[in-house]
């Protein structure tokens, strides 16, 4: 992490989306929307089921390409990782899949042993580095994929309902990981159904409803004051349809 | 994602150029392994293109190490009908021929295909059918009158039909019979005398076989031995040698010493004492003309 | 007659016939050389397959697909065509030898190898894809690392391959020659002894054979559920 540290650049990466849109099958899952994510911060993206956060994570992180609009990282684009609400580990033992992670980012094969295992160390996981990461539990599967993304040094780190399938103490983990990184000095951005969970790590709040843009805001005002009647009704709980 | 990764996909997939490399050399590797494991002992050999008839019979088994004993030349047998062994010889593929078709044999010496043939030994055809024998060949004072009579019953005849030694001397029987073979009674197989023997056990059928194949099959069922003895089933095996100026890459020297020790009085000898259950199957003829 | 064979099986197993020995080892030698030469070609040519997208990709997947389909006998006659004194490949005097029944069996196996090996493959990658691409992994680099993780299915892939290899007759029979002591392999056995009439020994010697496939099988059963006992 430290080569990170010592060569982030000293303003935030800044990605920004133009009037963008995706269909499939002529029909619009999403937009056209334009927002701008910039700042060290933590931004939860909100909504109900369907609403199109994982589709607005995607475009953001790069896996899909929006089918229409402008979709623009300024400068170069920063070094990305994803967390997905499943993990997906690859077969193997806990440390071989993090060290696979360094090996595919070119880390000479000397130093991979090392750094995955204290990567292990920093999510509370050197007991389990010989265990099949498919038989770790749900929470300990995550904690995994994050440790692996972690080593990937990203800039930006987006998690797609990361705590959807979690209990409580596996969240606790989960949402403490996240803070690691953005103590770091790493770009968070997160979906999330949970209320909570916003309140809790937002720095700003992107709601989307049916594949629009609802609301964007620092948190605080989010929480306080929002100025759409879809926001008040979806802090206050009430079904959106 | 190029935006992001292009640097570093660029330097992957040189590296995976080098892995496929690798992988090709290591496939390369343990194909040549496995050749090398598979190789044939320094020993010398020849391949022989023979029938099924001597091979299923069990002649070479009882001669070939008679002669691997005296010369350190071990014959490998393929073993087919007769128009594939001419085949095979034709192409190139076998260093020896050894085979029952007279007429076939002189024709491939002379379209330059084989140098000289010789006669080794024969033995007869006979003609077999079910026990009840419904066509009544077992009385019948020739060849042709029994093929005449299965005929003319319409009781079921099984052919190799595989262009065969065998094959080819039933046809010339049924053109001597005066009969055009080709009704729903005649079954054309195309298979070799062992299968031939176990589909007529199944369909009590009629069929010719060479005598050696039939002392030493098994599977009779309720098939008899019906007619035997007329001078047209005579079933002469022919050696030959193989033309040095068609294929001269063959082992000529060491198939040239396998015809001479079959003729010669140790290899004759050697056929004269080969027997099925009591009963002698080939006579050695080399000296008959 | 079914009994006789049954005996003659146990015979044949419990006797250590030296010959029957010989035989099975050739049968096996050849039946995995091919599979194993087979499977160095046809692994990452199916996984290339499952992952990418280029003119011509359907196309050859339908003849794998059918070729799964080719006729042992046609294969061999391919082969010997290659191979005989009068073919391209003549020189290399490789008719009626094991090796050349080892490249029948090849031409057999591969694309059962490749066509199943793009299934399995494609499968994982629908999975895989996401999280592969988030991490900046190139196709090609996904090839290794997907044919590593699909590693049980393809154990199964391999046995359909060796089943097929061991259990064809008519490419090794005419490209082997069925040599006493050289080319002569279980199945060329089995025919030889069938057209001898010798029914009962033909079967048992069907019987070894089976016994023989079942046991590889389980075999690879065994490691196949301990690994995933151990991966989930």
């Amino acid at each position: 992490m430290t080569t990170m540290t010592l060569s982030a650049p000293a303003s935030a990466p800044r990605l920004t989306l133009d009037r963008v849109g995706f269909s499939t099958a002529g029909q619009r899952l999403l937009g056209p929307l334009s927002l701008t994510l910039d700042g060290h911060r933590r931004t939860l993206i909100m909504g109900p089921n369907g609403a199109g956060k994982s589709l607005l994570m995607r475009l953001a992180h790069g896996l899909l390409s929006p089918t229409q609009g402008q979709l623009q990282w300024e400068g170069s684009a920063p070094r990305q990782a994803m967390v997905f609400q499943r993990p997906v580990l690859l077969r193997r033992s806990a440390l071989a899949n993090l060290e696979y992670a360094l090996a595919v980012n070119h880390v000479p094969r000397r130093q991979r042993r090392q750094r995955a295992i204290a990567a292990l160390e920093r999510f509370g996981l050197e007991s389990l580095a010989k265990r099949p990461a498919r038989v770790l539990s749900g929470g300990e599967q995550q904690r995994l994929a994050l440790a692996r993304a972690w080593l990937l040094e990203p800039e930006v780190l987006f998690l797609d309902e990361p705590t959807s399938a979690l209990d409580p103490a596996a969240i606790r983990a989960v949402e403490s990981a996240i803070e690691t990184f953005h103590q770091q000095g790493v770009r968070i951005v997160m979906s999330s159904h949970d209320m909570h969970q916003a309140r809790r790590l937002a720095d700003d709040v992107i709601l989307l409803h049916r594949g629009r843009l609802v609301e964007q805001s620092p948190a605080n005002l989010f929480f306080s004051r929002p100025v759409t009647q879809e926001a008040s009704a979806f802090i206050a709980g009430e079904l959106l349809d | 994602m190029s935006h992001r990764h292009t640097p570093s996909s660029r330097r992957l997939s040189s590296m995976q150029v080098r892995r496929a490399a690798t992988s090709a050399a290591a496939a390369c590797a343990l194909m040549l392994g496995a050749s090398s494991a598979l190789a044939q002992d320094a020993a010398p050999f020849i391949t022989l293109a023979s029938t099924t008839s001597t091979q299923n019979s069990g002649l070479f088994d009882a001669i070939i190490p008679t002669f691997t004993d005296s010369t350190g030349i071990d014959v490998h047998v393929v073993a087919v009908g007769t128009g594939q062994a001419f085949e095979i010889a034709r192409r190139g593929d076998a260093d020896s021929l050894l085979v029952h078709d007279t007429a076939g044999e002189e024709a491939f010496v002379a379209d330059g295909y084989a140098s000289q043939r010789d006669d080794v030994m024969y033995n007869d055809f006979v003609l077999i059918g079910p026990s009840d024998d419904p066509a009544g060949i077992r009385d019948a004072d020739s060849a042709a009158t029994a093929f005449g009579l299965i005929a003319e019953s319409g009781a079921p005849f099984t052919s190799r039909g595989d262009d065969s030694g065998t094959n080819r001397a039933e046809l010339r029987l049924w053109d001597a019979a005066g009969v055009e073979p080709g009704s729903d009674w005649y079954r054309e197989l195309g298979s070799g005398m062992g299968a031939t023997l176990n589909t007529a056990a199944g369909m009590d059928a009629y069929v010719m076989s060479d005598r050696a194949t039939w002392v030493a099959f098994d599977n009779r069922q309720n098939l008899e031995l019906l007619f035997e003895g007329d001078d047209v089933l005579f079933n002469q095996y022919g050696s030959l040698k193989l033309s040095r100026e068609r294929h001269p890459e063959l082992k000529h020297d060491l198939a040239d010493q396998w015809h001479d020790w079959l003729l010669s009085e140790q290899g004759q000898q050697a056929i004269g004492d080969f027997e099925v259950k009591g009963q002698q199957l080939f006579f050695p003829n080399a000296d008959a003309h | 007659m079914t009994d006789s064979a049954f005996a003659t099986a146990l015979d044949l197993i419990v006797g250590l016939d030296p010959d029957l020995l010989a035989i099975v080892s050739l049968s096996l030698r050849i039946s995995l050389t091919a599979v194993a030469i087979a499977a160095a070609l046809a692994l990452p040519l199916g996984a290339a397959l499952a992952l990418y997208r280029f003119p011509g990709r359907a196309p050859l997947i339908i003849a794998l697909n059918a070729l799964m389909g080719l006729p042992p006998v046609v294969a061999g006659l391919s082969v010997y065509l290659l191979l005989s004194r009068a073919g391209p490949l003549g020189s290399l005097g490789l008719l009626f030898t094991p090796t050349a029944m080892v490249v029948a069996q090849v031409i057999l196996v591969l694309p059962i190898l490749a066509s199943l090996t793009r299934q399995k493959v494609e499968e994982l990658h629908g999975e895989y894809a996401e999280q592969l691409a988030s991490m900046g992994i190139s196709r090609v680099r996904r090839i290794p690392t997907l044919l590593w993780d699909a590693r049980l299915a393809l154990i199964t892939v391999m046995l359909a391959g060796f089943g097929r290899a061991s259990a064809e007759v008519g490419a090794v029979m005419i490209v082997g020659g069925n040599i006493d002591g050289v080319t002569r392999v279980m199945t060329t056995a089995i025919v030889l002894e069938t057209s001898k009439g010798n029914l009962p020994l033909a079967l048992g010697l069907g019987i070894v054979l089976l016994a023989l496939v079942g046991l590889i099988n389980a075999l690879a059963h065994l490691i196949g559920e301990s690994t995933r006992r151990q991966l989930g």
